[in-house]
């Protein structure tokens, strides 16, 4: 059938099972958005407050569900907008598609009102992008955006399209909906050269990173861990992909991870790491990283073998498809020895975390509020935050409910990121989502209230509210001679009259009783609703250990 | 450096863009390349991209390239891999050292493409040290103008790159 440009696309996204997609209007959209009045039945938009919650929304959605997630921008300024959305998108391989409108190819390339270049700005954040010069290019183009975002290692496209596109008609044929490209398997000699390697070793430690997060393997991985006498720990991305309460997974390595995983690894002998890139936030200083290790590498990308780390072998291919193979051929060992020595480094981790406890002496403390929250949080729960100090210790204290319920940037670091997953993570999954965020990151896209209000998105958020940048002031304490140049906020914001202006419901706590009271109440509110939780400006979160440092450098009190 | 030069060839998909993909990921990652060309190939569908560079091609540099989704096939060529340049080298010619410069054109198996009384061009075709020896002898006379192609290399006997 003959249809217009911005029909086609919107036929498109429909055809690829798109059913809910982010954005915001604007002039050389016009047309698309039209296209999306007529088909308002068959796709649901969302308008966001700002293109950049429209892009993190986008982010969300796929984060809660693995689906691709969709954004819409208008050019020049809306597209610009889009910008932080899609670097965030990419550093953490989130499958995205970003749809622009632009200029009419006419104008292109003259400065026009608000053209803007976006392929050329896009160009080192996305897995790759798409300027649409032809209508009957279109349809197409879109498919391969689809096709990429979702196939191999994924991450976000861009496909930016000129008005005149949009206007101008031709032939549509729907198709079916485009497949992940199937990854190749890994060649049987080296999954016998892993198998032997694990033979080999006595004291595993199974990393595993966000490349496993989405792929929902783990109990296989807890089982394997049970057969060949292994730990795990996870890097930040790999966050919820482990079933919690089982005492072989340590949790979370690094820079603010957990003492008992990081010990753990850095005395293991072999590192079985899947889905891991060995990010700097992980490994500290490399040249002291896991030295007593050898390291097994399973990841879809060639290009993370040997990048930070050397590896003693690479697997790049189907990563479920290899740990499978190696399950099978590894035969049942017990390393009782190292299960034990790790309990001690178990216990180690305990008395540290009891004087950072008994040192405590605020009012409401960020510990107790993860115990409340993980003690009321309904099952399913996704878990979205910022990025800061509320970001650390929702990694070390939250319990999650299974894979895909956490919902955070993990590699760009985003401030302002977390109200527009959360949103978008609702939109997917119409499960509670809880956001936890600090006064500093909800600051900076707070605006996304209105949106929540209007399309009756309950979720709660919890606002960490200690009046500093507080990740950068613990910086400030411990590198910089307690120089708070900049962290101290010193705001007047009222956040619970905030959270009324834009007709939602506020509350402000301040002991562990009133956080339990409200908490509860705002999981049985139909809208979105504000907690601000006061806690002390000197909570710190460790252990720590320093930018570049290793793990002997590890701080484990302040006060 | 021990001298060692590495040459890659890059087929990529022919269309607009495609070498900003390319020469961009380099500078993102902080690749060091000595000289790049890109032209056609014996396939409408595909541009060949040849890179020179100084010492060993990274694992790194190579798995990027493949990451590029323009990228269709990427390899390091042969040591013994047939290369050319080209050169044009306007030199200042007067009555002193026009012969020695046609004689250095005679061995060099150059060609004088253009000339006027006070300067000619020259074309010079070979492997750069080649190119880089005839530079040398034309300095003395005084080099007005010159531009080299940048490398173009193909690997010896039937073997091709798209077809394996």
């Amino acid at each position: 059938m003959q249809l217009k440009g911005a029909q086609i696309l919107v036929r498109t996204l429909i055809e690829q099972g798109i059913t809910d997609v982010f954005g915001y209007p604007g002039g050389q959209v016009i047309n698309i958005y039209d296209a999306l009045y007529e088909y308002k039945d068959e796709i649901h938009h969302v308008l966001t407050a700002h293109e950049q919650g429209a892009a993190h929304a986008a982010d969300g959605y796929s984060r809660a569900t693995g689906k691709v997630g969709v954004c819409i921008a208008t050019s020049g300024p809306g597209a610009t907008n889009l910008v932080t959305g899609i670097a965030t998108a990419m550093l953490d391989s989130i499958p995205m598609v970003a749809i622009t409108g632009n200029v009419p190819n006419a104008l292109i390339g003259k400065d026009s009102f608000q053209e803007i270049d976006i392929t050329g700005v896009t160009l080192p954040i996305t897995k790759h992008n798409y300027f649409v010069k032809r209508v009957e290019d279109l349809a197409d183009t879109l498919r391969n955006a689809f096709r990429i975002a979702k196939s191999g290692r994924p991450g976000p496209v861009l496909v930016d399209i000129p008005k005149d596109v949009q206007v101008a008609t031709c032939e549509y044929e729907p198709q079916a909906v485009i497949e992940k490209e199937p990854l190749p398997k890994v060649r049987e000699s080296y999954i016998d050269e892993a198998v032997k390697l694990i033979a080999e070793c006595k004291r595993p430690y199974i990393y595993v990173g966000g490349g496993a997060a989405g792929l929902g393997m783990g109990d296989e991985i807890l089982a394997f861990a049970e057969k060949i006498g292994a730990v795990i720990g996870c890097s930040f991305m790999g966050l919820s992909a482990i079933p919690e309460g089982n005492e072989r997974f340590l949790g979370m390595q690094g820079m603010h991870g957990h003492y008992a995983s990081s010990m753990a690894q850095n005395e293991a002998d072999l590192i079985l790491a899947i889905g891991v890139r060995f990010s700097d936030r992980a490994t500290g200083n490399v040249a002291k990283f896991a030295k007593k290790s050898k390291i097994i590498q399973l990841d879809p990308d060639c290009a993370e073998i040997n990048k930070n780390v050397r590896v003693d072998l690479g697997l790049v291919g189907d990563v479920e498809d290899s740990f499978k193979r190696i399950v099978e051929k590894c035969d049942k060992t017990d390393r009782t020895d190292w299960l034990y020595r790790v309990r001690e480094l178990k216990g180690e981790e305990l008395r540290f975390e009891e004087e950072i406890a008994a040192a405590d002496t605020s009012a409401l403390t960020p510990k107790q509020v993860f115990e409340i929250i993980n003690e009321n949080k309904p099952a399913k729960t996704v878990i979205a935050t910022d990025v800061g100090q509320h970001q650390m210790w929702t990694a070390q204290y939250v319990k999650f409910d299974g894979p895909r319920r956490f919902v955070s940037s993990g590699g760009l670091g985003t401030m302002g990121f977390g109200l527009g997953a959360a949103m978008g993570a609702y939109v997917a999954t119409k499960d509670p989502v809880v956001l936890i965020t600090g006064d500093g990151s909800f600051g900076m896209n707070l605006n996304e209230l209105a949106t929540a209000v209007t399309y009756k998105l309950p979720v709660v958020i919890v606002l960490m509210n200690n009046g500093v940048l507080g990740m950068v002031r613990q910086w400030q304490t411990l590198f910089f001679g307690k120089r708070y140049s900049n962290t101290v906020l010193d705001r007047k914001t009222d956040f619970v009259k905030l959270a009324e202006a834009f007709g939602a419901k506020g509350y402000l706590v301040e002991t562990p009783m009133e956080f339990k009271r409200a908490f509860t109440d705002a999981l049985q509110s139909d809208g979105p609703t504000v907690i601000d939780t006061r806690i002390d400006k000197d909570e710190f979160v460790l252990p720590m250990l320093p930018p570049g440092g290793a793990i002997d450098d590890i701080i484990t009190k302040v006060r | 450096m021990d001298g060692k030069k590495t040459i890659i060839a890059v087929y990529v998909e022919n269309q607009a863009g495609v070498l900003t993909r390319v020469t961009g990921m380099f500078t993102r990652r902080g690749f060091n390349i000595d000289a790049l060309t890109v032209g056609e190939t014996e396939s409408k569908e595909y541009s060949r991209i040849t890179i020179y560079m100084d010492g060993d091609a990274s694992e790194q540099m190579i798995n990027q390239l493949y990451k590029l989704v323009v990228v269709k096939k990427v390899e390091i060529l042969q040591e013994d891999s047939i290369k050319r340049e080209l050169m044009m080298i306007k030199v200042r010619n007067d009555s002193k050292n026009r012969s020695e410069i046609m004689t250095a054109v005679d061995v060099f198996r150059a060609n004088v493409i253009d000339y006027s009384v006070e300067s000619m061009c020259i074309e010079v075709t070979g492997a750069p040290s080649k190119i880089d020896a005839f530079v040398k002898l034309m300095e003395p006379f005084g080099i007005l103008e010159m531009c080299r192609t940048g490398i173009v290399a193909l690997d010896r006997g039937t073997k091709t790159l798209l077809a394996e």
